[in-house]
């Protein structure tokens, strides 16, 4: 179990961290014609958006209220009055979620205060959802920012249930889903779900925004997501199901919303951490049973980890993610056999970190990731795509995982959870390690090279 | 079969330098040592695939299958034994005779062709030629294409004419030897020789095997003149008759081979092993002493000893630390031959139980140590069907399964962990370190906490109630709505 460490020291070497902005962002994007608007300069915007722009190659609708010198120091209401005027005037949005950034919370702005004084003024804003999370770059990585964001839309959209006056759906569960969680990966919990013939309202809900989808019309707005009115309508719901200990502050919040259970699923990757969501699933569901599908996928997830097991037992990796994702896949590489010997992490508001099965997690960056590695001599390396220079350095193959993967094609379509993913899961990662096979050489056991007498005098073809 | 195939098939069977053959009658000797094919019931290799295993180690030589396309296309790239030099057996060369060709008797033709063309691309020091069961039915004359070849192209073809029909896996390791002797063994004189040259025949480097045991020869001044055919040139080949004494790894199969060169050249053969530490030690001891009995230096032997000690302490030393975590465990061991013992030593020594070793394959002598070491015969066993060692692992009577690839499966349905240690293993265990490597693969297996999840309940199997949710408008779980198959998609 992971002791967390905070390096002493000035420079950070290859980030590893995106910023927390960007995670609320992300999370914005997973609501039904949402525009997401950073209150802060123009740079911070298009930094944020070109990266999401370059890991999930569709246009993302990001906005700014493009602070400048003069509005930094007199202050920003006008601006974000301004920007949403605007915003809907050109993009018709039916909900814009504000992010905060480092410069307007280091100035200091009461923007709830004020957002309240806006919408209690502009009668005409009134068809339009507005929500507000505080989410400065200099705090936390982007899962804290999705969960602040996650946070903030409970907070501002869900009602209190009165258990007196209101059912609940007895069939119904509500499911938030961390910032690590893919658009792939809820379509394959939305199946694990309904496959119990419960009915999840997934907040956010990538899977119809950002699944990376010929749209027929420009719209300026988020591509889907999770229906504006289904949002008050999880206070109804039978129970909240929390995918990743990032989303326990907000899961808590909508289980007191409801007056329903809470519960915190830290991981759905590995046949344990999805044997504990199918129990909850049929508790819900009341059945002892599962479906013959469900059942099927279990047990080639069996038969995919005894095949796997001879490339990940003992095999060493280094891992460096944000701590859901961390703790998910070396949570899942620990069931067989393979060890982390460095694991680097993004943030330290998360208690996940403290289960990861190594010794020590870093608060760091990619820097600390090639270094760990190389002490650690591990032979596979697990991180998004910026890790990809650490693996040419160290010769190791590199599983991409986590935010951004911009060199590669498909990041939306990843899925390692349930059953069906992890078992995608271990093949890829076997299949990594069975990519970089080691030929065997004289020299590796110390034996002197063959009497070159022997040695055939003519051209010979290439080896391959 | 042609006339002159069957003598060599009758040759083979009557070795004199096998003790199993000396033992039987001569009506017995006639029938040969393999058992008749059962069919509907054998799974074993042909000749033609026993001939390939024993000559594509050899790899500066172009391998060349007549016939059509399965016999090279589904067998080639599929073996781990390792060059240190040239790639080229690696690539898979083949006639891949098509119908037309089968019946208007294009055969011998495309085959002068296909050695051309490999000569002229590759130019490797002898192209091997190996007839099939197809090309050798409709007659197609290999001897007389690869001596055409040889004289029109300067590059010796070598005719191997071993179809898979002409008998088993084993026959064909046994033809493989005898078409070297023929063709090949005795045609390049070495550079240089010394006193000190060594011949060793069946072992095929696996992953590295022989060079587990190089530095050890290396050491003591051994040269491995002659090796079929471990990461062997062909010139290595073509110079054995020059060794001074042949080792025979762990291959009754060769012993003829090893057999007529004792008998040609003088050179005095003898079989060991190098799996686990006192075999290898054995072995050390066994060629030192011959060397000097055909004139090396004396001091070898004293050398020998010195390295043996420090060896076998230096791998004590390093298995030591494994001790704990594997003492205990019950391995059911499914090979034969002569790892039936070899291996059981050296896991006894680190308190791992061997409940039970066949003795496919095994010779008397091999039964007679598998006695010696185990106590007494109660632990062997001939064959055991999939299905009976499917049951006896699934009862848990073993805690791992050490065997070769076909019993993989069995072992890993039963959800128990398995070590390869035969031909298709991906790491070398051979020699005192390659004996570090093995333990450490099997605390590697053992302790994997893979077994533990495979074997857990699955949710709706688990007596114990659901944990975790508890709803306080559900009490008691009612009875679930009928769950519907249609609502699955399987994406």
């Amino acid at each position: 179990m992971a002791r967390l460490t905070r390096p002493r020291r000035a420079l950070s070497t290859n980030p590893l961290k995106s910023s927390a902005p960007l995670g609320a962002a992300m999370a914005y994007l997973g609501i039904e014609g949402a525009v997401p608007l950073f209150h802060g300069a123009q740079g911070c915007t298009a930094f944020a958006m070109v990266h999401m722009v370059r890991h999930f190659k569709e246009a993302i609708p990001l906005q700014t209220t493009a602070m400048n010198e003069v509005s930094t120091i007199l202050g920003g209401p006008d601006q974000i009055e301004e920007a949403i005027a605007n915003i809907r005037k050109r993009a018709h949005p039916r909900f814009i979620g504000i992010a905060s950034t480092a410069l307007t919370e280091t100035r200091g702005e009461d923007v709830p205060g004020e957002l309240r004084e806006i919408l209690a003024r502009r009668k005409d804003f009134g068809d339009l959802k507005v929500v507000y999370a505080s989410t400065p770059d200099f705090e936390g990585a982007i899962e804290d920012g999705w969960a602040a964001a996650v946070t903030a839309i409970v907070e501002a959209l869900v009602p209190e249930r009165d258990p007196a006056h209101s059912e609940t759906v007895a069939r119904q569960v509500n499911v938030l889903p961390s910032a690590n969680v893919t658009p792939a990966e809820i379509e394959e919990i939305d199946r694990l779900i309904r496959a119990f013939d419960l009915t999840p309202i997934f907040l956010p809900d990538l899977s119809t925004a950002l699944d990376g989808h010929l749209a027929e019309d420009w719209s300026g707005r988020s591509l889907g997501g999770t229906r504006l009115d289904a949002i008050p309508a999880m206070a109804k719901s039978a129970a909240t199901f929390a995918i990743g200990e990032s989303m326990q502050g907000a899961a808590r919040l909508l289980g007191q919303r409801g007056h329903m259970e809470v519960q915190v699923f830290p991981s759905l990757t590995g046949l344990r951490a999805v044997d504990s969501f199918v129990h909850a699933l049929m508790a819900l569901a009341g059945t002892a049973d599962a479906p013959d599908a469900i059942k099927r996928d279990r047990a080639r997830l069996q038969d995919a980890m005894l095949d796997a097991h001879f490339q990940t037992g003992g095999l060493r990796y280094a891992i460096a993610a944000d701590p859901d994702l961390a703790y998910a896949l070396s949570s899942a590489l620990a069931g067989m056999g393979a060890e982390a010997v460095a694991v680097v992490t993004t943030s330290g508001a998360n208690p996940i970190v403290e289960l990861i099965p190594a010794e020590e997690a870093v608060l760091g960056d990619l820097g600390d990731l090639e270094a760990g590695a190389r002490k650690g001599e591990a032979s596979l390396l697990i991180s998004h795509a910026h890790g990809r220079h650490a693996a040419q350095a160290l010769g190791l193959p590199l599983v991409r995982a986590g935010f951004p993967i911009n060199d590669r094609l498909g990041a939306q379509d990843i899925c390692r959870v349930g059953y069906r993913g992890t078992r995608a899961f271990l093949f890829e990662v076997a299949n990594a390690v069975l990519a970089h096979p080691h030929a065997a050489r004289p020299e590796d056991f110390g034996a002197a090279p063959i009497d070159p007498e022997f040695d055939h005098d003519r051209p010979q073809t290439a080896p391959h | 079969m042609s006339d002159a195939l069957k003598q060599t098939v009758q040759e083979a069977f009557n070795e004199p330098g096998c003790a199993t053959n000396r033992a039987k009658s001569a009506e017995a000797r006639k029938k040969g040592c393999a058992k008749p094919l059962t069919p509907g019931a054998a799974a074993g290799g042909c000749a033609f695939d026993g001939a390939m295993i024993t000559l594509q180690p050899i790899v500066d030589v172009a391998h060349l299958v007549h016939a059509p396309l399965a016999c090279g296309g589904n067998s080639w790239d599929n073996r781990g034994s390792a060059s240190s030099g040239s790639m080229l057996y690696k690539t898979g060369f083949t006639t891949d005779l098509s119908e037309l060709d089968i019946v208007m008797g294009k055969g011998e033709k495309k085959l002068y062709a296909a050695i051309r063309e490999i000569v002229e691309k590759h130019a490797p020091p002898a192209v091997f030629v190996y007839a099939t069961c197809v090309t050798s039915m409709i007659g197609d004359d290999i001897a007389a294409v690869c001596k055409a070849a040889t004289e029109a192209f300067g590059t010796p073809a070598i005719p191997v004419d071993v179809p898979g029909y002409a008998g088993s896996k084993n026959l064909g390791c046994k033809l493989a030897g005898e078409m070297m002797y023929r063709h090949v063994i005795g045609t390049i004189e070495p550079e240089r020789s010394t006193e000190c040259d060594i011949n060793i025949i069946g072992d095929y480097n696996l992953n590295g095997e022989l060079w587990q045991i190089k530095p050890l020869l290396d050491r003591l001044g051994i040269r491995i003149l002659g090796s079929l055919a471990a990461d062997a040139r062909y010139r290595q080949v073509a110079v054995m008759h020059r060794a001074r004494v042949t080792m025979l790894v762990c291959s009754h199969a060769l012993i003829g081979l090893a057999r007529k060169m004792e008998e040609t050249w003088g050179i005095p053969f003898f079989e060991g092993s190098f799996y686990g530490i006192s075999d290898t030690s054995e072995s050390l001891r066994t060629m030192c002493r011959m060397l000097v009995e055909r004139g090396a230096p004396a001091d070898l032997i004293d050398r020998c000893e010195a390295l043996i000690a420090e060896e076998e302490a230096k791998a004590r030393a390093a298995l030591a630390p494994y001790r704990p975590r594997v003492e205990g465990r019950r391995v059911l061991l499914y090979t034969g031959g002569h790892k039936s013992w070899s291996v059981v030593s050296a896991l006894q020594e680190l308190g791992i139980e061997v409940v039970g070793t066949s003795v496919r394959k095994a010779t008397e002598n091999d039964k007679a140590r598998v006695v010696q070491i185990m106590g007494d015969e109660t632990h062997m066993y001939e064959n055991m069907a999939p299905k009976e060692m499917y049951a006896t692992l699934k009862a848990a009577k073993a805690d791992i399964l050490m065997s070769g690839a076909r019993s993989q499966f069995v072992a890993l349905k039963a959800r128990t962990p398995w070590i390869d240690v035969n031909q298709e293993k991906h790491e070398p265990y051979a020699g005192y370190m390659g004996m570090v490597d093995l333990v450490r693969a099997i605390d590697r297996s053992v302790n994997n906490p893979v077994w533990e999840d495979v074997r857990r309940p699955a949710p709706w199997d688990d007596p114990r109630p659901a944990t975790g949710l508890r709803l306080a408008t559900q009490a008691d779980p009612a009875p679930g709505p009928v769950n519907d198959p249609k609502e699955f998609e399987d994406c």
